[in-house]
């Protein structure tokens, strides 16, 4: 059902825990879809410094919450905002199931959402 | 470790199972030796006939029906829309109101929603919270114009197994003829023909091959056939009779026949779910003991997802699916769980492990230290996980 690259990375996730003084959050999804994403992010001079997620849902959500991550890592905020679910597929080696692409573009909103939280409080 | 150095445990027989090695031997003799057409009239086809009218007779007397009761498909969602349109089908004009349940197979549940479509009545009963259909539910939802009510016999997920006798008693009192789908009892569980009017029954769930089932059909109870053609089975279902399928369904049946693999069985269930459940953060879904098939477990783990457990498994070589195994390819939580309590966690967080009379305790304990550390995993990357990590029961 998955390529190798996501099986790896689920069971060797990189960017899996939470940022206990995080500059933002940005959380989606909810129990019912089975999907929840929450995005910590650490910011320094306009630039994601430091990125971790939490997430619950298939192996799909879990690869794409890492991969977003891994993605995201170091990028200026302009930068970052623009990555979108296809980006994420791409990293993930290309290829998800069809009914697991709506998991990357879940990820891409967590993301967007920590964004837009951040910049709020500004 | 690569997935080939692994050793396989296979804990989804409720999906289906490894055919007995005396099953392809009885298999083989008809696709290689005695391979005639049982329409023939020459020796060959007399031979095949025989062998034919032989599996007929062992289907029927494992649920005490008469040969001629019993009617070869291709499985158990050929007997199922059989029984469901077969009946419909015949009544056109007459009575059109059918009761099911929210816990069918897809099979079923999808049949009653396309004989909506042509006009019928649908009900689709709730269950209590262990997946029962009460006699007084039915009872309820029953009316004259009901022509069939349909209810499976031991659910596929939960393993829930319903009181045939009760809720036969209510069709046969308004006039209702009562099927029942037990693809996943067959062999299992107490089962004959006094227990329902007609009964779907399947090979591959109990060591046989894929490809072939029975239905179980009263005799008096008139159907319309699906599948036109020839005058075989009665001219209830035309096509050459699979005979090394039958031949192997039948000796299936006849090794699957034993108390002794019920008990085997229920011994190996009962530990792993006593074991599971000493995780905190688990319930267990379905009925226990007697009520329970006996190679069911079913389980849900609070903070995680389903499909996330069943691949960590999968990935120390242990297969077992989450829901049903052909809903697990869809984003929906299974039906069957929110059926018996409306919490998509508990539904989305299940996991379904079906042994075999085949599996060893070995197995099991292997299984539960995996089961054990893919759960604490899993929830230290959930963001519903409780702060410390601590889960209450």
């Amino acid at each position: 059902m998955y390529n190798e690259k996501i099986m790896e990375r689920f069971k060797n996730p990189k960017h899996m825990g939470e940022i206990r003084n995080a500059d933002a959050i940005g959380e989606v999804g909810n129990v019912r879809c089975g999907d929840i994403m929450k995005i910590y992010i650490k910011v320094k001079e306009n630039t994601i410094a430091d990125i971790k997620y939490k997430t619950y849902g298939c192996v799909a959500a879990i690869a794409s919450s890492d991969f977003l991550c891994q993605l995201a890592k170091g990028k200026t905020l302009d930068e970052a905002v623009k990555i979108t679910g296809k980006d994420v597929v791409k990293e993930m080696g290309g290829q998800v199931p069809a009914i697991k692409v709506h998991c990357s573009i879940l990820a891409q909103d967590a993301l967007k959402k920590a964004i837009e939280n951040y910049r709020k409080k500004k | 470790m690569g997935l080939n150095k692994m050793k396989t445990i296979y804990f989804d027989n409720g999906a289906t199972t490894k055919v007995d090695d005396k099953v392809i031997k009885e298999m083989h003799r008809f696709h290689s030796e005695q391979y005639g057409n049982a329409s023939s009239i020459h020796h060959m086809g007399e031979k095949a006939l025989k062998a034919l009218e032989k599996s007929r007779k062992a289907i029927a007397s494992s649920i005490k029906a008469k040969p001629n009761e019993i009617i070869f498909t291709s499985g158990g969602t050929e007997s199922n829309n059989f029984a469901l349109k077969g009946i419909a089908f015949a009544s056109k004009g007459g009575k059109n109101h059918i009761i099911t349940t929210k816990i069918e197979h897809d099979c079923v549940l999808n049949t009653c929603k396309w004989l909506e479509k042509q006009g019928f009545k649908i009900t689709y009963l709730d269950v209590d919270k262990q997946g029962f259909v009460t006699p007084e539910m039915l009872d309820k939802a029953i009316t004259g114009n009901t022509l069939l009510v349909s209810i499976i016999h031991g659910n596929n997920e939960i393993g829930t197994i319903q009181d045939l006798p009760a809720l036969y008693r209510i069709c046969k009192k308004h006039g209702a003829i009562f099927h029942t789908d037990a693809c996943q009892s067959y062999t299992k569980t107490p089962l004959t023909s006094e227990m329902a009017d007609m009964i779907t029954l399947n090979a591959h769930k109990i060591h046989g091959p894929k490809g072939v089932g029975a239905l179980y059909i009263k005799t008096g109870i008139k159907l319309v056939p699906l599948i036109h053609g020839g005058s075989h089975e009665k001219g209830l279902r035309a096509g050459t009779e699979n005979i090394p399928a039958i031949a192997g369904f039948a000796a299936a049946v006849e090794l699957a026949m034993h108390k002794k693999h019920v008990d085997y069985m229920e011994n190996l269930r009962d530990y792993f779910i006593k074991e599971a459940l000493k995780i905190p953060g688990t319930k267990l879904n379905g009925p226990t003991g007697k009520k329970r098939l006996c190679n069911n477990i079913n389980i849900s783990f609070r903070s995680i997802e389903g499909e996330s457990i069943t691949f960590s498994l999968d990935q120390a070589g242990i297969c077992c699916s989450t829901g049903s195994a052909c809903s697990s390819k869809s984003l929906e939580p299974s039906h069957v769980i929110m059926a018996l309590v409306d919490d998509p966690e508990r539904s989305h967080g299940s996991v379904r492990i079906t042994i075999s009379r085949f599996t060893k305790k070995q197995e099991v304990d292997f299984a539960l230290k995996e089961l054990k550390k893919a759960v604490k995993k899993l929830r230290e990357i959930s963001p519903l996980t409780p702060r410390g990590g601590k889960h209450v029961q």
